[in-house]
């Protein structure tokens, strides 16, 4: 009887151990891809990225390995600085104007029936589901000297010579903000429809202002969503390319039109390395200062 | 009271505005389909014309053919690749698998051109062939956050006690993932391929660095039509584009009132 328990324990031990096994197997099954494709095509190709950029280019845009940190110092070069300067400005312009013209919408949104917020959200991103290049070229139509406001103006007579809307800073902010708003507007209605109205009840009843009550309670609570919209519209700003050629004309560059540049026309990989470096790294920064402060890196993907 | 209407107004208004402002890019598009002028920046008479050319322009159907089906691949491997790697490491607390985890969301964190000249350089360097499987590659790595993230957050609300309850009554693990787990999350799973779907589509960045000489995508053919000025021809293709998906919108909506409706009726005579 004794031994038959004992017996038993040690079965039951070994199926313990064989359905942990087996457990472990899935487990590994189910790390498995995106562990290898993670390793595989995200760390090894950042790797290289930073090996490459303390390379030297040779003649004909052929690498030479010798470590330098040339490429760093080139970047200190007042035409680059320059392009960094503007860069971090129109990306400044953009965020700026993204995030004042999108919290009321976002706002909006949270306070209707959750049916119609849907709808609204449907409704803001179906134009950049489509083909976000195409529905940005119609702002070449928009905006060029004989384009439809300008054609407007002319003809009610407020203008008598066409302004130039087209092929400028202007255009390229505009065009920037049809692009990100969308994507800067869901973190901040999701965290403004979070929040406690309660909250706003007891502000008001205690003889605080609407304008009062904005600026100390729903501002700071819905910051997380604020600072997750200013992080969505200033990464792709930087480093889109596209929307400054189209809308710029040439006129301006970006970081991104410069790293661009670097793989194709000047074949300079080691210094679009490192300007790709430089990149990565104040994106990094932020996103390190939106943790800290309690943002969830979840919200970036939503 | 009375300022509380006029503010509510005047949000309304913004509200209609900034909607005017994202739909008026739309509506050029559309009415410019059937502009007469190929340069197509001015508006000179209507035609359509440019519908008839774009069904017998084999090119074009080609590049919307080679899009669609680097589209589709990308959304197989993320989906397939992010969900399981969002079970997978869902209960994982060992050190290397934070490294992997935090590593899952650099593809969103960094700018595109960053990931793009990355895996342009890797290829190069160990000697893939750039194309089509270069491309679905890249485009996964970029879409893969999003699944994982979606399926993560639907994990997350998950009740962990049905899955604990499948496996006390005898359920092995596969068995409880199929017929438990998986159907609990196949909202987030949609929504996360329908997110990797529509990324693909329009990817451009990481697309143009890893194509070779014979492969070209939709979003690249127009990036380089830009500079001549965008044909209506492309106007007229992304106009039956963006027609399919809002009328896939509208059903839904339909369908979605008809059910609410329905719901309503049997609770009123039950």
């Amino acid at each position: 009887m004794k031994k038959s328990s004992e017996e038993l324990k040690a079965l039951k031990k070994k199926g313990r151990i064989m359905k942990s096994k087996r457990e472990r197997l899935t487990t590994f099954v189910m790390q498995a891809p995106l562990t290898i494709w993670t390793v595989l095509f995200v760390l090894a190709p950042f790797c290289l990225l930073a090996f490459m950029s303390f390379m030297t280019k040779g003649p004909l845009g052929i690498i030479q390995y010798t470590p330098t940190l040339a490429n760093y110092k080139e970047i200190f070069n007042p035409v680059y600085a320059d392009v960094i300067e503007q860069s971090l400005v129109i990306a400044g312009w953009t965020t700026a104007l993204t995030i004042l013209l999108g919290y009321p919408l976002a706002n909006f949104i949270a306070k209707v029936k959750s049916k119609t917020a849907s709808l609204l959200t449907i409704l803001l991103m179906l134009p950049l589901w489509v083909s976000g290049l195409v529905v940005l070229y119609s702002f070449v139509i928009i905006l060029n000297n004989s384009g439809l406001i300008n054609t407007f103006l002319q003809n009610i007579g407020v203008l008598s010579e066409p302004l130039q809307l087209l092929y400028n800073n202007f255009a390229i902010i505009v065009g920037m903000i049809y692009m990100f708003l969308p994507f800067a507007v869901l973190p901040m209605y999701s965290s403004i429809e979070k929040l406690d109205r309660g909250l706003i009840e007891a502000s008001k009843d205690l003889g605080a202002g609407p304008i009062k009550t904005f600026f100390n309670v729903t501002l700071p609570l819905t910051s997380p969503g604020i600072f997750a919209a200013i992080i969505l519209t200033f990464i792709p700003c930087i480093g889109y390319y596209m929307v400054t050629d189209m809308l710029g004309g040439g006129t301006s560059l970006m970081i991104g039109n410069l790293i661009y540049r670097q793989f194709t026309i000047s074949r300079d990989w080691p210094f679009g390395a490192a300007l790709s470096m430089v990149l990565a790294l104040i994106i990094f920064l932020m996103v390190v200062i939106y943790t800290k402060l309690g943002g969830d890196l979840d919200d970036l993907g939503a | 009271m009375k300022r509380k209407r006029v503010l509510s107004i005047i949000q309304k208004i913004y509200v209609v505005l900034l909607f005017v402002f994202f739909y008026a890019p739309v509506a050029v598009m559309i009415v410019f389909s059937f502009n007469t002028s190929k340069a197509n920046v001015v508006w000179q008479g209507f035609t359509t014309r440019w519908y008839g050319e774009l069904m017998s322009d084999s090119e074009l159907w080609e590049i919307f053919g080679m899009t669609i089906l680097i589209a589709i691949l990308t959304t197989i491997f993320a989906t397939l690749i992010g969900t399981m790697g969002a079970i997978g490491f869902k209960k994982e607390k060992r050190k290397w698998a934070k490294l992997i985890t935090n590593s899952v969301y650099f593809p969103i964190i960094i700018p595109e051109i960053v990931l793009a000249v990355s895996l342009f350089m890797i290829f190069n360097t160990t000697g893939v062939a750039l194309g089509v499987l270069a491309i679905v590659i890249g485009n996964t790595t970029i879409c893969l956050p999003y699944v994982y993230i979606t399926v993560k957050s639907r994990l997350v609300g998950m009740d962990p006690s049905i899955e604990e309850a499948s496996l006390d009554l005898g359920a092995d693990r596969i068995y409880t993932l199929f017929h438990i787990t998986i159907p609990q999350i196949l909202p987030g799973i949609l929504s996360g391929a329908f997110m990797a779907f529509s990324l693909a589509l329009d990817e451009l960045i990481i697309t143009s660095f890893l194509a070779d000489a014979g492969t070209t995508t939709l979003p690249m053919k127009v990036y380089s039509s830009m500079k001549k000025g965008i044909s209506p021809e492309i106007n007229a293709l992304t106009t039956i584009i963006f027609s399919v998906s809002a009328a896939g919108v509208i059903i839904y909506l339909v369908a979605d009132v008809i059910k609410s409706h329905k719901k309503l009726f049997r609770r009123h005579h039950s």
